[in-house]
């Protein structure tokens, strides 16, 4: 782990001119899209969507598939223009200044989509001359990347005998290489061992403290985008289905407190009916026989429940605050918005 | 204009090709086939086996082919013995067409390769993501495939020419090759045939899913040497000096309007939402 860090650190020390010629000064927000609408003939692929993203952020996409988060990174990078609806990226127009904007953007895209004929340095040495890199300083980042992502060894080695593992990483190296601003990373851990899936977390959380680039993340795991991302945004077909931190979801969509009380035994069926019926519990939950999920109005109510359950002989062995996961968050709005 | 971008882009797409032995290994066979050797055959081979020119000479095709001729290219049959005649005949008229050929086959296995295959190899989209500005990407991927379609082309005539005055010294005891009709077949028919097989198989790719897709129907355009071949075999044109310079400057046109259609279509929005919408087809 130390180790690793240490790369990190000689990664973003490197070349800090590099690093400040990119560096785009006083954006409160990088992202701003208004009423964003896009259609693929027929099929509404965004509707009228609206959301704002803050520099230095992790900003996650979420959402099945066809919900609209690769169009909506495919928009935000001056890939096509919308139907509908403004946009502004790191106070750029993408339609109209499109080639300016993608300087200063990294996008790694659902595949590795790497040029599997060529070696990882070809791959590399190819886009960074595309980003306008001089010779030099590519050069000594290309080093530090494949060293970073334990790919030196086999740096020129054609990229098709690859394993999946290791094309996903060369593909990271080439979105980072440039030292973007901002970073779109649509599904960063697919096809990683865990070991390279947590390098990843890491390295998402270094290089917004390092260098305080703003990361928009698409992805199905919803434990990744609840331990990394400050904000998330939940779409289904096209719809923003809602927009914020975890704790404003939970305020929004999972209102009051919940506490967990563990048993020795079994909770028997008249203690459930007890605190069903307690002026100062809202629902019951029963998760597991020795567990009971309780939804309360507020935290004060607390020690006169123990005393409750303690006056009726429950053998009480833990309470624990419970908080609303983004899963299930997540889930709830899937299905609202199914149904 | 960024030309790191753009020769970054040739440079990346002529390494590809280099990896791709289904496109290279016919545009070495088919050079080494006309270039090398049939003229050896045809030079050697009535030497060694005895066979009488006057025979083929004779022949009332080749007559007619002869009494057809410009006044012009018939200029340069004056003085010649049979086989001399039967070596110009053969090898400086009858295969001038075959080597445009070449222009068209190297462009078109370039251009497929560079336009339909970052589509089949689903590297389109990343490529779309870099700073390169739509003109930068088009530009690079046309000089991928234009050096090559033309520079292959000139080293084969200067290969075929130095073979026909090798092999022929013996017939003619002199430098003989090349004959007038070459110059514009080469210098000013080839560039044109390159730039239309590019343009055309651009055009092409943004409709086909596959290298191979894009390249056979670029292949069709191989009729245009046809035209030529059966053309002046039946006597009908001659691809003398004069037709040489009118042909080019038709083929220059048609590869001006074609090229101006591909830049026109190539462009992101073009190249993904087509990609896009024919993933759902």
């Amino acid at each position: 782990m130390a180790a690793s860090i240490r790369k990190k650190q000689d990664i973003f020390n490197l070349e800090g001119k590099f690093a400040k010629d990119f560096m785009i000064t006083d954006l409160e927000n990088v992202i701003q899209v208004q009423n964003l609408t896009h259609a693929y003939g027929t099929r509404m692929a965004l509707d009228n969507i609206s959301f704002n993203v803050q520099r230095g952020e992790v900003f996650a996409l979420l959402g099945p598939n066809g919900a609209g988060k690769t169009t909506t990174i495919r928009l935000l990078n001056g890939l096509f223009p919308p139907s509908g609806g403004q946009m502004r990226v790191l106070s750029l127009d993408p339609q109209t200044q499109g080639d300016q904007l993608r300087r200063h953007c990294g996008v790694l895209t659902e595949t590795p989509a790497l040029y599997e004929r060529l070696t990882a340095i070809e791959n590399l040495q190819f886009f960074g001359t595309l980003a306008g890199m001089s010779s030099d300083i590519l050069q000594n980042r290309i080093d530090e990347w494949m060293n970073f992502f334990d790919l030196s060894l086999r740096s020129k080695e054609r990229v098709g005998n690859y394993s999946k593992g290791m094309k996903q990483r060369l593909a990271l190296a080439r979105a980072l290489l440039h030292n973007p601003q901002l970073v779109f990373l649509d599904e960063p851990t697919s096809g990683l061992d865990p070991e390279s899936a947590q390098q990843v977390h890491e390295l998402m959380h270094s290089i917004r403290q390092k260098n305080g680039q703003t990361i928009m993340l698409s992805t199905h795991h919803l434990y990744e985008a609840e331990r990394l991302c400050d904000r998330v945004a939940i779409l289904n077909r096209g719809h923003l289905l809602a927009c914020g931190t975890l704790v404003d979801l939970r305020q929004q969509f999972f209102p009051g407190e919940r506490v967990v009380f563990e048993f020795l035994v079994p909770a028997s069926d008249e203690l459930l009916l007890s605190l069903t019926a307690h002026s100062s519990v809202l629902k019951v939950d029963q998760p597991s026989p020795n567990s009971i999920k309780i939804q309360i109005s507020a935290t004060n109510v607390i020690p006169s429940l123990v005393s409750h359950l303690v006056s009726l002989d429950a053998q009480i062995v833990a309470v624990k605050p419970y908080l609303v996961s983004l899963e299930e968050i997540y889930f709830k709005l899937q299905q609202e918005s199914s149904q | 204009m960024n030309t790191a971008i753009i020769l970054a882009i040739a440079r990346k797409d002529l390494l590809e090709i280099r990896q791709n032995k289904g496109a290279w290994v016919p545009m070495v066979i088919v050079p080494l086939i006309f270039v090398i050797f049939l003229p050896l055959v045809m030079i050697l081979i009535p030497a060694s086996m005895d066979i009488s020119p006057q025979t083929l000479a004779g022949d009332s095709d080749m007559q007619m082919f002869i009494r057809n001729m410009p006044a012009s290219m018939q200029q340069s049959l004056l003085g010649l013995d049979e086989m001399q005649r039967l070596l110009v005949l053969m090898l400086g008229y009858f295969f001038a067409p075959f080597f445009l050929i070449f222009p068209l086959m190297f462009s078109t296995v370039i251009a497929a390769e560079s336009f339909a295959g970052e589509r089949e190899r689903k590297t389109l989209e990343v490529l779309l993501y870099t700073p390169a500005t739509n003109r930068q990407l088009f530009l690079g991927k046309v000089l991928a495939a234009v050096i090559p379609g033309i520079g292959i082309t000139w080293l084969c005539f200067l290969v075929y020419t130095l073979v026909l005055n090798t092999a022929g010294f013996g017939v003619f005891h002199r430098l003989w090759f090349p004959l007038a009709t070459w110059y514009p077949l080469i210098f000013w028919i080839s560039p044109a045939l390159a730039l239309l097989g590019i343009s055309a198989t651009v055009l092409i790719s943004a409709r086909v899913q596959s290298f191979m897709g894009a390249y056979q129907l670029s292949s069709s355009l191989v009729i245009v040497v046809l035209v030529f071949l059966f053309g002046q075999v039946s006597g009908v044109v001659y691809l003398s000096v004069l037709v040489g310079m009118i042909a080019g400057l038709g083929f220059w046109l048609i590869a001006g309007v074609l090229t101006f259609l591909a830049t026109r279509g190539f462009n992101r929005s073009t190249l993904l939402l087509g990609d896009i919408h024919s993933k759902k087809r």
